[in-house]
């Protein structure tokens, strides 16, 4: 076999609610990695709130318009106000003739980009329009090569765009070499971005907040993964805030026979090391959050690669 | 009057914005209570609605009636998300790829194609506070499309209330459009981080699209720097409320207390807060 | 017997490609008398369901084998309906020939 094609393993960051510390713990797991023979390239799939590169002082090398959905168009000119496309639309995205504004209207918003409308039209008016729906980077950081996208505010095809930034990490990958892991910062939830970024990946790494919520939507996003058969690890973040949520999650782990890995403290040197965008772990490498990462990371890459 | 809580980062503390803000006006004012997060939904966790009726969310996906179809595959062509294919003898149906559109069957040329409802979640109707609605949804999990559920919850509210509270998902793309697009005005949920002004950028483009009136609630004040507290003043958004961070907050909150029940201040901010985001709106009609 | 093979170019030198659904060409093979071609796959600027848009480009093209290095549930339910057999290859072929030439010595998996 050529080290051409070497294994590249991924590893993905999930948590079901937002906020319970992935970005944080995924820019130390990146610097933990630049520093060790597993060196990483990473990806930040939150495309609606990307925040990796911030934290990673990321450089673009390279910008790609992301052009993926495509909306209806209704034109004035040749339409005879016959209502057919009104009729059939499902979204609402019909806008009704005003006496200031004597045309059918298509609001952009609300347009889901089937064509229903287009093959209505008695008059051949309505026509698709190719849109950008974001950008994507490739940029260079301290840290390793980083792969990262911004949807536009209120644009679609998230997940479509999480699967390209992934294909074009590891085409890196596998053209380049010397990086045996792709580390993905996920995003939250359990829908069709979540899918996008996990589906195929070797392991997923959860950051669970104590508490109710956190229980709630930790539960939906193993239930999730497990219908796709990825194997799962846990790390419980901001411990010390709720010792009873800790109890919580240890027993729901067990239950579900999934190991907890990590057990980090609600530390303060997070949320300060966020502010001067550095990862923990270089901001303050003695800190409890960063020591407990350390051996979150030895313990991941025994997971990955033994 | 539709009052939507937003927030590009996740856990920013939308949630409990809008289950205190629910919580402190029930007693008095009309209002109902819709939690649109539908892949993570968390609000009843505060709340405790009495749940009354469940019904399936659902998109509608094509079956074909090879009595009347001919395997002419305009239905194929048709299909923007290639949920349909042709082959061989036979209209295969992708059900996790449709959109529910209904192209495909409005256009078919020999009417071959009828379409059957296709559970993708669950709408949950309820009470909190004795009689104040309470509705929410839950995507399936597996299923990718959360805003077929959103537009459904969102079919099912109701008309005769004085103000509707809206939970919207995190993110800033399909799902917080379908929460926020006929929103009266947005609540948006910050925290004073790098982060949290990043992604504070995206929403307020997203209000900019939609056109609704807007202000932020700084929460965890004090966890980082003024960046955000610059931005806002520079681009004249109001600073609506702020709150710190402390330790009894996340504590309490974590074992699903409500934050007007941790902090009872708050209670009247919030009042005075909807009395102050109504005149806006009246402002903004009357003007 | 007419085959297809996933490439990354338009050659029978070419590195074969692992993805199906959104691979940039195909390598359409006849076995009875050694001719191929290559065939730009339409499905890769699809916005979703490649691997269905893959799948009902080659059916049109009247193969009876698929031949890549994973198969993803649509796809492959979608050549199961036309019954298009279909084999994976592991990422040891250098080029299309050298998966052909394992195609035809039977030793690649069916998926």
């Amino acid at each position: 076999m050529s080290s051409l094609n070497k294994v590249v393993k991924e590893l993905v960051i999930l948590s079901g609610k937002g906020g319970t510390g992935k970005t944080s713990i995924t820019a130390a797991l990146v610097h933990l990695a630049s520093q060790s023979p597993t060196k990483s390239i990473f990806v930040d799939a939150d495309v609606d709130a990307a925040n990796l590169a911030l934290v990673t002082s990321a450089e673009h090398l390279e910008q790609h318009d992301f052009i993926s959905s495509k909306l209806a168009q209704i034109d004035p000119e040749r339409c005879n106000l016959c209502n057919e496309c009104y009729e059939v639309c499902r979204y609402d995205a019909i806008e009704l003739p005003t006496e200031a504004n004597p045309t059918y209207r298509v609001i952009d918003l609300l347009c889901d980009g089937c064509v229903s409308c287009v093959y209505s039209c008695p008059q051949s008016a309505i026509k698709m329009i190719d849109q950008q729906d974001g950008v994507w980077f490739f940029s260079s950081s301290p840290y390793g090569p980083l792969f990262h996208a911004e949807l536009f505010p209120a644009a679609e095809n998230s997940g479509k765009l999480v699967t390209l930034i992934r294909q074009r990490t590891k085409q890196f990958a596998e053209n380049n070499g010397g990086h045996p892991l792709i580390i993905i910062d996920g995003p939250p939830g359990i829908g069709c971005p979540v899918i996008a970024s996990s589906t195929g990946v070797d392991l997923a790494l959860l950051v669970a907040e104590p508490g109710l919520s956190g229980s709630h939507d930790l539960r939906r996003v193993v239930q999730t993964l497990e219908h796709f058969q990825i194997p799962q690890v846990i790390c419980i973040n901001k411990a010390n805030l709720y010792k009873k949520g800790v109890e919580e999650i240890k027993y729901f782990a067990e239950e579900n026979n999934i190991q907890i890995i990590g057990e980090l403290p609600f530390d303060t040197s997070i949320p300060k090391a966020m502010v001067q965008s550095k990862p923990v772990t270089v901001f303050s490498p003695n800190s409890p959050a960063s020591n407990e990462i350390k051996k979150l990371w030895e313990k991941l890459q025994k997971i990955l690669f033994d | 009057m539709k009052i939507a809580i937003a927030s590009g980062k996740g856990g920013t503390g939308k949630t409990m914005v809008a289950t205190s803000m629910a919580a402190a006006l029930a007693p008095i004012h009309n209002i109902q209570m819709l939690d649109c997060d539908v892949e993570a939904p968390n609000a009843h966790l505060f709340l405790n609605p009495t749940i009354n009726e469940i019904k399936p969310a659902s998109i509608n996906i094509p079956t074909i009636d090879y009595e009347q179809c001919i395997l002419c595959g305009q239905c194929v062509d048709i299909c923007e998300f290639n949920a349909l294919a042709l082959l061989g003898d036979k209209i295969e149906v992708f059900e996790q790829l449709c959109h529910g559109c209904g192209s495909c069957s409005i256009h078919c040329p020999v009417n071959a194609i009828t379409e059957t409802p296709r559970k993708i979640g669950e709408l949950k109707f309820g009470t909190f506070n004795k009689n104040r609605p309470f509705l929410f949804g839950e995507l399936t999990i597996s299923e990718p499309m959360s805003t077929p559920i959103i537009r459904q919850l969102k079919s099912n509210m109701k008309d005769d209330v004085e103000v509707t509270i809206l939970d919207s998902p995190p993110g800033a793309s399909c799902s917080v459009v379908a929460t926020l697009h006929d929103a009266d005005y947005v609540i948006l949920v910050t925290e004073p981080t790098p982060f949290g002004l990043h992604d504070l950028k995206q929403m307020i483009g997203v209000i900019s699209e939609t056109g609704s009136l807007a202000g932020v609630i700084i929460n965890r004040d004090g966890i980082g720097d003024s960046a955000v507290e610059d931005f806002l003043s520079k681009n004249g958004y109001p600073i609506l409320m702020k709150i710190p961070y402390q330790e009894n907050i996340a504590e309490g909150l974590a074992s699903g207390k409500l934050l007007i029940d941790i902090i009872p201040e708050f209670e009247d901010a919030f009042l005075n807060l909807y009395e102050m985001i109504k005149e806006q709106i009246h402002e903004e009609i009357y003007h | 017997m007419i085959i297809v093979i996933s490439s990354l170019g338009k050659t029978l030198e070419s590195p074969p490609n692992p993805r199906f659904g959104r691979t940039e060409f195909f390598i359409k093979y006849n076995s009875e008398d050694n001719t191929w071609e290559a065939l730009e796959n339409p499905a890769v600027t699809q916005r979703g369901g490649a691997g269905i848009a893959a799948s009902q480009f080659l059916v049109n093209h009247n193969i009876s084998a698929a031949i890549s290095g994973h198969f993803g549930p649509n796809a492959y339910s979608a050549l199961n309906s036309a019954k298009i057999k279909m084999f994976t290859f592991q990422n040891n072929y250098e080029t299309v020939s050298d998966v052909i030439q394992a195609y035809e010595q039977n030793s690649l998996e069916e998926a």
